[in-house]
């Protein structure tokens, strides 16, 4: 299982603050996981279609897109930051 | 130590830049910035929402950063989350240093580097409709100066 986070207009698009899912044995990168999780609905393809605009973070640091993803770990999905 | 808090309650800046030389013989300078909710546009409230299992290590790894590079007694770094208004203090980071270009500096990098990592996203309320600021390319040049 995968657990997934998300912030902002990414969460507000999707429509849940996050979910967890059986991942496939596929599924080994964040390119991937994007890719995979585009296809899950209506929602997640509309929040995910600008990558330029989305932001990964697994396990709690920042991640790129070929980053590795595997069984048990947290991703968030966010845009851009805007604090300070 | 640079001590990071995030929280929805005020801060009392003025105490916070107190306790970084209570006790202390050692300090020769403390740079503060306070970052303040401006209205522009008509903004009439600003949300801020974050990723509470990764900011404080975010900012953490930031401070720790800052403390390698320059002489640092101590510091704070206090982040305010939920519903704010205009005026209201937003950020604060202050640091506490023997000599004032080392405060300077490591005031600056904190809160350039906060700005363009620490997982924080603002939501703006304007004229009766809301908005998720945009990430401003500034911000992205004001922190890789310091690289």
């Amino acid at each position: 299982m995968i657990e997934l986070v998300y912030f902002a207009w990414v969460r507000e698009r999707i429509g849940v603050d996050g979910e967890v899912l059986p991942l496939p044995p596929e599924v080994a990168t964040v390119a991937a996981l994007l890719d995979w999780l585009s296809a899950r609905s209506p929602g997640h393809a509309a929040a995910l279609a600008d990558r330029g605009a989305i932001r990964v973070a697994v396990g709690q640091e920042f991640a790129t897109l070929n980053a590795p993803v595997s069984d048990g770990v947290e991703v968030a999905i966010f845009p851009p930051v805007t604090g300070g | 130590m640079i001590a990071v808090r995030v929280q929805p309650e005020v801060f009392d800046a003025v105490a916070e830049i107190a306790a970084l030389t209570a006790g202390r013989r050692d300090v020769g300078a403390v740079v503060s910035f306070t970052g303040i909710v401006r209205a522009d546009d008509g903004l009439t409230a600003l949300t801020l929402e974050h990723y509470p299992a990764m900011t404080g290590r975010v900012i953490a790894k930031v401070a720790a950063q800052a403390e390698a590079r320059w002489p640092v007694t101590g510091g704070i770094v206090v982040h305010r989350v939920g519903r704010l208004l205009p005026g209201d203090a937003i950020v604060l980071v202050a640091v506490a240093s023997p000599h004032r270009t080392a405060a300077f500096q490591a005031a600056e990098f904190l809160i350039d580097w906060l700005k363009t990592k620490a997982p924080f996203w603002k939501h703006e309320e304007v004229g009766g409709k809301t908005r998720w600021v945009a990430a401003k390319e500034s911000d992205d040049g004001a922190a890789a100066r310091w690289s």
